[in-house]
């Protein structure tokens, strides 16, 4: 049923992103493609991997962008990694005609029943930020499942318990937990570090949050110099470099 | 938007269909059209070929077509499975209204109120199909409030055209006669929605990169980098960047087809009786080409939120 559930049970699953921290490494985009070939959406085709024109399904995507503030011309790097924010009011769901596409009542993951699935692809012209992919080669569309198939697997150690994305990210950017839960460790982090959702004025109440970059030290103090400066003349060398040094200075 | 050609197809053909099924039903009930067997045959079997052609080519640009049955049990929340419906169930009225033309000889009283109702029913269908695109917020020159008009006036003036041209054909002239005015009235109210649509979708501001991002408050957002180097799906099927290029040029050339020439052809057929066939034949050519430009123009012209991020 592609309406949105009507008793969620207010845990919301999602993803916290630190912008501050990113490096922009792509390692979550790797590690999240090669949990999910082989996970509850598999395969996630590549066409033509090693040809002229490489294109195949990714659930997670690296932008990087450059933030100019117009005052100061002050400039700033900003990688942005993107994946489905598991909306709230997930206008991709409503719009599937065969129920296909779902949001789970007990977790708030959106899903997609590919076994149903015609492939109509309005989901993905539906969803602001382009977190749907259609696979060419199964004519069915696929998305970021949170890795529902990974956080809830009992043989995995405890640890593992966590999206692909953010237990392979190398600088601790990326957190999981629910959001739906004020107490919870990453409800503190967002609401610590002033956490926001991606164009609000969509209206589709996405559950994942974005941190954003911390203040840049602006200002002419320079860093305090910590290395002895080198002493560049000749008096402090040995005998013989100073006997080289007198005789090809003369 | 990707402007998918079966799309462009299913949207136009349905819409001239169901307008022409509009416009048979209120010839009939005027009783401008006698229930005579070959014009009945001829415009049925044209506006019943323009439906369901339509309706085959829409599923063709579906990943799996087999499932389209599928597509039907959504009408809860989605307006692509209300369409189906819809579209399912304008053919009870409308083929029953044409079994009893075609067959019992019989298009006035109560059939001609069936078919009226079929007509509604038709109307009803092009509604559902273009809430389609008018209730998806991402992608913004759809979600004003000038898509559903633009949808509505269009099928019922191409419908009017094709059964003025039909009615020439058939040699009815007084029907031709009676189609004149509202078929100009639907060719000018067209001008008028279409003319209304991209001054709104002109002016219209939404999201930006900052927005998109979050980031505007540090400043001016550009993307340098790009997550691959081969464009991906969403490029390719929300990043279409020819329409916008020639936008003006396009519009002007809708302007001309779709509304402008029709407009004269079907006005000078009003005087000129003895080539009123060629003229309204004329006419709905050149109506035919200008609505096919003018949904290509909606599709490819429209741009995704997502393109934000992309710098498209």
């Amino acid at each position: 049923m592609t309406c949105l559930p009507k008793n969620p049970s207010g845990k919301k699953l999602g993803l916290v992103i630190d912008l501050d921290i990113c490096v922009g490494c792509h390692a979550c985009a790797v590690s999240c493609k090669e949990w999910n070939a082989s996970g509850q959406m598999a395969p996630l085709t590549d066409l033509q991997p090693y040809g002229a024109k490489p294109d195949g399904v990714w659930f997670n995507r690296i932008h990087t962008f450059e933030v100019v503030e117009p005052q100061t011309g002050a400039s700033r790097t900003v990688h942005f990694p993107k994946s489905c924010l598991h909306c709230d009011d997930a206008p991709c769901v409503t719009v599937c005609p065969t129920g296909a596409s779902y949001k789970r009542e007990e977790d708030g993951i959106v899903l997609v029943n590919t076994d149903i699935c015609i492939g109509c692809k309005l989901c993905s012209w539906a969803c602001p930020y382009g977190a749907r992919e259609y696979d060419e080669d199964e004519g069915v569309m696929k998305k970021c499942t949170m890795c529902v198939d990974k956080i809830y697997n009992e043989n995995l150690p405890e640890e593992s318990r966590v999206p692909a994305c953010v237990s392979t990210c190398p600088t601790g950017a990326r957190s999981f937990g629910d959001l739906g839960d004020p107490n919870s460790e990453v409800s503190k982090l967002v609401a610590a570090r002033n956490g926001y959702g991606l164009m609000p004025e969509q209206g589709t109440k996405p559950v994942n949050r974005y941190l954003p970059p911390r203040p840049k030290k602006l200002g002419n103090e320079l860093a305090p110099r910590l290395l002895e400066h080198v002493d560049d003349s000749a008096n402090g060398a040995g005998v013989l470099a100073r006997w080289v040094d007198k005789i090809l200075s003369a | 938007m990707h402007p998918a050609k079966s799309v462009i197809f299913f949207t136009t053909t349905t819409g001239a269909g169901y307008g022409l099924l509009f416009w048979l039903a209120v010839l009939a009930h005027r009783g401008l059209v006698g229930p005579d067997f070959g014009f009945g045959l001829l415009a049925f079997g044209i506006a019943f070929t323009l439906v369901v052609g339509g309706l085959l080519s829409s599923t063709l640009h579906l990943g799996r077509p087999e499932r389209a049955w599928r597509a039907l049990s959504q009408w809860r929340s989605s307006w692509l499975s209300r369409e189906g419906i819809a579209a399912l169930l304008t053919f009870i009225p409308t083929v029953l209204f044409a079994c009893f033309w075609l067959f019992w000889h019989n298009n006035s009283g109560y059939v001609a109120w069936l078919g009226l109702f079929g007509g509604v029913m038709s109307l009803l269908t092009v509604y559902t199909t273009s809430m389609i695109y008018a209730s998806l917020k991402a992608i913004p020159a759809w979600s004003v409030g000038w898509t559903v008009p633009g949808f509505l006036v269009l099928s019922l003036m191409s419908g009017a055209v094709l059964a003025s041209a039909l009615a020439a054909v058939g040699g009815y002239g007084a029907a031709a006669l009676w189609l004149v005015l509202p078929t100009l009235f639907f060719l000018a109210f067209g001008l008028v929605v279409k003319l209304s649509y991209w001054s709104k979708i002109d002016r219209s501001v939404s999201s930006s990169a900052e927005t998109a991002t979050g980031l505007g408050e540090f400043g001016k957002v550009r993307l340098i980098e790009s997550p691959h180097d081969q464009p991906n799906y969403l490029i390719k099927e929300m990043g279409f960047v020819i329409a916008r290029k020639h936008r003006t040029k396009l519009r002007r050339m809708v302007v001309i087809f779709a509304f402008g020439l029709p407009f004269l052809g079907i006005s000078i057929g009003w005087f000129a009786p003895d080539i009123v066939v060629f003229l309204t034949l004329a006419a709905l050519g050149f109506c035919a080409v200008g609505v096919a430009m003018e949904r290509w123009l909606f599709f490819a012209e429209a741009k995704h939120v997502v393109t934000l991020y992309y710098d498209t």
